[in-house]
């Protein structure tokens, strides 16, 4: 039998305002088959989404349900998370959301390692508002506000959330749905910040100007972009360079999670030992 | 009333008064001189079983505090002009979205970093507008020790009450000060606590921002059955996104009329020397303080003063401060800035030839200043 979305869809609010084709609607579903095979109720979920075509992500499903600020999921999320620590938030982003105004919070909620996910939809421009480049934009390509080709360089979201600290980092493609399935399940098991990048396409607004009209355009050009990490580790550097690793980038599953930690200031305070330097494994 | 009297100051008695008020998160950024708040709350909350964090950033720290709200938690932060700047936005979409908290302001000079370590009232204007679009601000301000401390815990209350932000605004001299206070005791606190509503029917007939004209929503925590929608857009009863006209309009005006409607559930003053008085001094914070000795001094010379201090600064007591600047002709606005709740008190008094002594520099007035000004100008 196929699958029931429903249950988990807020039907009233169908269609979604995404454009035709628009990849958001194949996260929506394998995020939706994910949360299923966890076998989460709905009232113990919370999803926290940003501003652009990802924020109105919230809105559709059928949890408790967060439509934050531009740029703040995983601030609004970590005060969720902590006064809940056990119950399951999820963060719904945008490149620009997660990258450019709400970069500090995606950096800090990586350090800090909270139990929680934050899902990155990476479409490489802001398309709700009409193609404003983003930090994902690709240098050369054509957007609003620099017609003349972006000089910015780009952002690889996946390493920044490595580098910051995140215990878990994945990247998918949404050409791949039942990969994309399996890495939100992976990231809602993880214990601490697990940061999955979903690249997903815009042609409308990325697409259009960009010799990527049609969806399948665009998404051709996400295939040949992106190689399993597998592959990708055995090329030269060279070879990297224009090419975005999938699949689980890393995983730490020994790192404190901070909820826990914070479990033991709580101790502390309540007339148990105090922390120390020692408690801890790497000491810078 | 049983008392109880405890040392310290402005800025820990705010914090204690937090916990004693069922408090249970803190989210925040240091920000001078309203850090020790942090200091003294990040302490007592993992005590209680409770969580104070300090975030990336201030914007960070309200996020987390509307976060921790929503799932139906009284929570605080504190910060400084500076830090109300950056966190406008959010308070904003908490008064959109309807969600509870109280935020401390230890005020200092301004605008821009302005001085850090000294004290100012600066942010009077600001706690009535901080973030965009229409909505009525509630700004309570503490006039000695013990109010650092009752203010803060009526915030609580007010802010469960009403469903949105509630601003406390101490300043650096309150902040800093330090000395004895005559509090109420915790049990009695504990006991006056009024939790917010919630709805307990079915989930299918749970509309949460589904209310009279002049009442606010009611939103059960967050994870107990109850599923709805958080946004800082427009949105219909159950918290959804609409553009539909009357929605949109009956939304905005609830936003003003449940404060506006409820005055008199809000209003706070003092009324010090006031019964004969021929001058008026009108102050509050700190301010206050030194206006009180300005009276004895003026009174020991013959001049009957008296002082009005609204502790309510937002919304103001307008029909009082009418009923005073229409009783007495001379009337003195102190403030630590150059007049932002005189805009106020002409406003509702209707008489643009009241007196105003400012200033600007960082200092405190002293009595004398008052009592001198009172003399030369009157």
């Amino acid at each position: 039998m196929a699958f029931n979305y429903n249950q988990y869809l807020r039907m009233e609010k169908m269609p979604t305002l995404w454009c035709w084709g628009c990849g958001d609607g194949v996260i929506l579903k394998a995020f939706i088959r994910a949360v299923e095979k966890m076998g989460w109720t709905q009232d113990e979920v919370c999803v926290v989404s940003g501003i652009g075509c990802s924020g109105r992500f919230s809105s559709y499903v059928d949890f408790n349900t967060i439509h934050t600020t531009h740029g703040r999921t995983v601030a609004y999320a970590t005060g969720v998370k902590l006064a809940n620590p056990d119950k399951h938030v999820i963060c719904v982003a945008g490149d620009g959301d997660a990258l450019a105004i709400g970069g500090n919070h995606t950096i800090h909620g990586c350090r800090r390692n909270i139990d929680m996910t934050m899902i990155v939809i990476n479409n490489f421009i802001y398309g709700l508002t009409n193609s404003q480049t983003s930090p994902t934009t690709p240098q050369g390509m054509w957007t609003v506000t620099q017609k003349a080709g972006n000089i910015d360089p780009t952002f690889d979201a996946s390493a920044l959330a490595i580098a910051a600290g995140a215990s878990f980092v994945a990247r998918e493609n949404i050409t791949a749905p039942k990969k994309l399935e399996k890495v939100f399940v992976k990231a809602f098991e993880h214990k601490g910040f697990s940061f999955v990048e979903a690249l997903s396409n815009c042609h409308i607004n990325l697409g259009r100007k960009n010799k990527m009209v049609s969806a399948m355009d665009n998404l051709n050009w996400i295939d040949n972009i992106t190689m399993p990490k597998a592959k990708y580790d055995k090329l030269t550097e060279e070879e990297q360079l224009n090419l975005l690793p999938t699949g689980i980038l890393h995983q730490n599953e020994n790192a404190d999670e901070y909820c826990e930690l914070y479990g033991r200031i709580q101790a502390a305070h309540q007339g148990g030992a105090k922390i120390t330097q020692d408690d801890f494994e790497k000491k810078i | 009333m049983e008392t109880r009297e405890v040392i310290s100051t402005g800025n820990e008695l705010s914090a204690m008064a937090a916990v004693d008020a069922g408090c249970m998160f803190f989210g925040g950024y240091p920000l001078t001189p309203s850090s020790e708040v942090m200091h003294v709350i990040s302490d007592l909350l993992p005590a209680v079983g409770g969580v104070s964090i300090q975030m990336e950033d201030e914007i960070a720290g309200i996020c987390a505090v509307i976060g921790a709200s929503m799932s139906g938690q009284r929570a605080l932060t504190a910060t400084s002009g500076p830090g109300i700047s950056l966190k406008a936005e959010n308070l904003g979409l908490a008064q959109m979205a309807e969600v509870p908290l109280v935020c401390v302001n230890v005020m200092r000079g301004g605008p821009s970093t302005g001085l850090p370590t000294r004290v100012s009232q600066g942010d009077v204007a600001q706690a009535k507008n901080p973030s965009h679009g229409d909505y009525r601000s509630i700004t309570l301000c503490a006039g000695s020790l013990a109010e650092c401390y009752t203010e803060t815990v009526r915030a609580f209350n007010l802010a469960d009450r009403f469903m949105q932000p509630v601003f406390v605004l101490l300043d650096e001299t309150l902040g800093h000060m330090h000395g004895k206070a005559d509090l109420p005791t915790q049990e009695a606190v504990k006991a006056g606590i009024v939790p917010r509503k919630t709805f307990d029917g079915p989930a299918e007939e749970y509309f949460p921002y589904e209310c009279g004209p002049t009442e606010p929503a009611t939103l059960n925590p967050m994870f107990e059955g109850y599923r709805y929608h958080f946004t800082g857009l427009h949105h219909d009863r159950k918290g959804f996104p609409t553009e539909e006209i009357e929605t949109c309009r009956k939304l905005i005006q609830r936003l003003d009329d449940k404060v506006t409607a409820h005055v008199d559930e809000l209003e706070s003053f003092e009324e010090f020397m006031c019964d004969d008085a021929e001058v008026l001094i009108v102050a509050y914070g700190s301010v206050s303080l030194a206006a009180k000795e300005a009276i004895r001094h003026l009174r020991a010379d013959g001049i009957k003063a008296g002082l009005f201090r609204p502790i309510t600064l937002w919304p103001s007591p307008e029909a009082k401060i009418k009923e005073y600047t229409d009783k007495i002709k001379d009337v003195l606005v102190v403030e630590l800035n150059i007049g932002q709740y005189m805009d106020e008190v002409q406003r509702a008094s209707g008489r643009l030839d009241l007196k105003g002594l400012y200033k600007v520099n960082g200092r405190p007035i002293s009595p004398y200043e008052i009592a001198n000004e009172v003399k030369a100008v009157f």
